[in-house]
């Protein structure tokens, strides 16, 4: 961990998703208008009033900005949290069970895995109505199968190590092999894991809600903004290009810190400093 | 005149930076062996490299002069390297089982350097030099064995293909880098001799690499000290193993295990340092007996003491010679109603439908070291998992003081897991890197006995002085330890449970002779001190005679050879373990 924030790219990524959750959260505060006001023209160009001009209903771009990252951000991180959890569980259970439970849990999750993401999310959604919860939920399920590989491949090759080994023979319980044998072992990747799975969430939720399935106007929401501007965007780009911005920012920022925890991850075992 | 002149070598790690090795210089005469010996960390690898003027990724050949055959290394455009090497100047790797290409018949891979090296030559010239040398390292040179993978041949044979790459355009000098580990020892003793008629024959000057003793007294015929990134010694064979006046070099041959008789081996604490730890002065002082406050402050200079013998001490005046090793005899008597501990009975092992083990009977008295030798997949380590509950696929009995375990841990009684205790090869992968020493320990004391809190401190802190490491070092991460240390704490862990019997598989064969030699110590003394029965897996023979009373010799899964260890090394019955005596490399 101390590692990983002494490399440069680490740094940056750590001020970028800074910012970001910076905004989502103490935004709707320095926001000089409500979310829903018509404060001005449809796509009114940017002024000295409005920082970067109004939407296609009048709206203040810059305040539904400010307003507009909360929930995304909060459904990416619960569903990643909720996804990256039960793939742990997953894997590590799957790694230290007889081969045989260990082939039937990772063939069921290899049916699961052949169900493209973003296709499982919508038909989700569109089926049961489109709920927050039921978002982060599915968005997080969808991640399950896929996390789960990775952990149980990781925890594989840990199972095979010689302390594995001498837990089992002076006679551990197995919960505690995995919990406190295991589950040290496989932080590093599953940090890595945490960070790409985030990004994919991030991906997925604006997704779902510029195909409006998620959020509902006229709730602010960097997804749904982009969908709702995009046909205005030759007048009006600030509406589309300040969420897409905010976006990609916070994704390239934490694979910035993956990236670097990933190399930290490979040479964590290497003796000595250099 | 000499082949190779190596002079005021220095390599850094990066330009202008710290220093791997320094100040290396030797010769090398057509036909001679040259034995390069150290401990881990203590750069005989980069020496070696640097001949064929290659440097590890970011190291730099800071300064020196390597001349090879007249011409030299140093400063030399990577083309001009290309045409020396694999042709005047060839390698022989450590690992010939990752240095073969596995997708090369063996014809293609000793051909690839001829056609380089001779393009004037036609394809059959080519091949008959290929049958020729082949031949030479005692291969077979027909048509099937030429169209060969490597995969397709045992260990043995690779070395030996990859040795006759390495002579098949008749170098000058050749650089062998630890050839035989992880060879057997019948199998070393081949590589060996092929090794020494080929320089002998063609008169080829050979630079041998290696950590071990034994193979380069039997092999060399001069031998360069190497401690810390400097030559602390070195003079012809004789006067390193039997006239050294290095306070290193001596205690290295006190380090040694002797199969000649039962001597006792003395380690030397602490660990060679790393390039960037080094300290000023001489950098085995923090290390050496003898050491004075002179050592720790000046960098000792070299003295000549014959024309081929120098070496690098402040006090080499005082030197004596070496302290003859105490032979202890102590032939282990048993009583006649003795008890024993554990009892495997007509024991047959298997992995799935293959059997490894047939029929093996082994008795452990309380307080008595028993080795089981045998070379490897003989089925050594699958009997002693067998024994610590890792292997249930078995028939036959275990029997422990007089009760039969269950096949797995988990079915044995928490009294029969608590007074089995197992250690394991390698101390890199036998302790959770994500916690630390203390916790370590801390869990086999709560496990086993319950303790807690002050309690298991002062247990975990006598424990400590039992194995000779300090207190502080309970809060270290084992990426902090050395190995030596590693194996130490290991085997705290498994005396943390007070056990009745050890098993130790191969546990010091990840480490250096003169930490080898420690953890040794600490085991006899444990071993007198607390009367536990050891089970010794090892394929070190000299090693069993320095700690076992008696002596399983093991062959492809069946116990050949059984009892007491001076019967059985003076007057082997069994023909496999006269072989492997004879084989086994000493310094006489």
């Amino acid at each position: 961990m101390g590692l990983t924030f002494k490399q440069a790219y680490a740094k940056i990524g750590a001020v970028l998703v800074g910012i970001i959750i910076a905004i989502a959260l103490f935004g709707p505060l320095f926001a000089p208008h409500t979310f829903d006001e018509f404060i001005d023209m449809p796509n009114a160009p940017r002024s000295d009033q409005l920082l970067l001009g109004a939407d296609y209903l009048g709206r203040d771009v810059w305040s539904r900005f400010l307003f507009g990252g909360r929930t995304i951000i909060g459904l990416s991180f619960v569903s990643t949290l909720l996804g990256v959890g039960l793939g742990l569980l997953i894997g590590l259970f799957a790694a230290s069970a007889q081969s045989r439970t260990d082939s039937l849990i990772m063939r069921m999750n290899d049916i699961l895995l052949a169900f493209p993401q973003i296709v499982f999310v919508l038909l989700v959604v569109s089926g049961f109505g489109t709920s927050i919860f039921l978002i982060a939920i599915t968005v997080g399920f969808t991640h399950a199968p896929r996390t789960a590989r990775i952990i149980r491949a990781a925890a594989a090759e840990v199972m095979e190590r010689d302390f594995i080994k001498a837990a089992v023979a002076v006679g551990e319980k197995r919960q505690r092999i995995i919990l406190s044998e295991l589950l040290p072992n496989v932080t590093s990747p599953l940090l890595v894991e945490f960070g790409l799975r985030m990004t994919y969430s991030i991906g997925l939720v604006a997704a779902v809600s510029f195909l409006g399935l998620g959020l509902q106007p006229p709730a602010a929401d960097w997804g749904l903004m982009i969908n709702e501007n995009r046909g205005s965007m030759t007048v009006q780009p600030w509406a589309v290009l300040t969420p897409i911005f905010a976006i990609a920012i916070f994704t390239i920022g934490i694979n910035f810190i993956t990236d670097s925890f990933a190399k930290v991850a490979i040479g964590i075992d290497r003796k000595g400093k250099e | 005149m000499s082949v190779v002149q190596v002079q005021g070598l220095d390599v850094s790690i990066t330009r202008g930076g710290i220093k791997i090795v320094e100040a290396i210089s030797f010769e090398i005469k057509p036909g001679e062996i040259l034995g390069l010996v150290g401990e881990s960390g203590s750069g005989k690898t980069t020496v070696s490299m640097s001949l064929l003027g290659h440097t590890r990724k970011g190291a730099v050949i800071e300064s020196g002069s390597i001349i090879i055959d007249g011409h030299q290394i140093v400063g030399s455009t990577e083309t001009e390297l290309r045409a020396l090497r694999g042709g005047t100047i060839a390698y022989v790797p450590q690992d010939p089982g990752t240095a073969l290409n596995p997708g090369l018949r063996i014809a293609k891979q000793i051909l690839e350097s001829l056609e380089k090296h001779h393009p004037e030559q036609d394809h059959e010239t080519h091949m008959a030099r290929v049958r020729e040398i082949l031949t030479e390292v005692a291969l077979p040179s027909d048509a099937d064995f030429l169209k060969r993978y490597p995969h397709q041949l045992s260990g043995g044979q690779q070395q030996r293909v990859a040795i006759a790459i390495a002579f098949a355009c008749r170098p000058k000098v050749i650089v062998c880098d630890e050839p035989t580990t992880g060879l057997d020892v019948t199998t070393q003793s081949r590589v060996l001799s092929t090794i020494r008629e080929l320089c002998r024959e063609h008169g080829v000057a050979a630079l041998y690499v290696s950590h071990d003793l034994a193979v380069v007294s039997e092999l060399a015929d001069k031998v360069a000290v190497m401690y810390a990134g400097k030559i602390v010694e070195s003079g012809n064979r004789d006067e390193i193993f039997f006239h050294s006046s290095h306070p290193y070099t001596r205690r290295l041959i006190r380090a040694l295990p002797d199969i000649g008789g039962r001597n006792q081996i003395v380690g030397i604490s602490g660990y060679a340092p790393m390039p960037w730890e080094r300290p000023t002065g001489c950098a085995f002082a923090p290390r050496c007996e003898d050491a004075q406050p002179i050592c720790s402050e000046q960098a000792p200079i070299v003295t000549v003491q014959s024309p081929t013998h120098s070496l690098a001490c402040h006090r080499h005046q005082d030197a004596t010679s070496i302290v003859p090793t105490r032979r202890i005899d102590r032939d282990f008597v048993t009583g006649p109603d003795a008890e024993f501990l554990l009892s495997i009975n007509s024991l047959n092992g298997f992995y799935g439908s293959r059997q490894v083990l047939f029929d093996t009977n082994i008795h452990i008295e309380a307080g008595e070291c028993v080795a089981l030798v045998g070379e490897s997949g003989s089925g050594k380590t699958t009997l002693s998992r067998c024994i610590g509950g890792l292997h249930e696929d078995y028939q036959g009995e275990v029997n422990f003081f007089g009760s039969t375990l269950g096949k797995h841990a988990n079915s044995r009684k928490k009294e029969q897991r608590r007074d089995i205790q197992y250690i394991f090869q390698s101390p890199y992968a036998s302790i959770n890197p994500r916690r630390p020493i203390g916790a370590t320990i801390a869990r086999q004391l709560e496990l086993f006995y319950g303790l807690k809190g002050d309690e298991a401190r002062d247990r975990i802190n006598e424990l400590l002085d039992l194995v000779s490491l300090p207190h502080a070092i309970v809060t270290s991460f084992p990426d902090q330890l050395s190995g030596g240390e590693r194996q130490r704490v290991a085997i705290a862990r498994a005396l943390a449970a007070k056990p009745k019997l050890i098993v130790c598989d191969e546990i010091t064969s990840a480490l250096d002779v003169s930490v080898q030699a420690s953890v040794i110590e600490t085991l006899k003394q444990l071993q007198e001190t607390t009367k536990v029965g050891l089970l010794f897996v090892t394929h070190n023979l000299a090693l069993t005679r320095t700690i076992a009373d008696r002596v399983a010799v093991m062959r492809k899964g069946t116990i050949v050879e059984y009892g007491g260890i001076d019967s059985v090394f003076n007057n082997p019955k069994a023909e496999y373990t006269g072989r492997l005596l004879a084989h086994t490399p000493s310094l006489k």
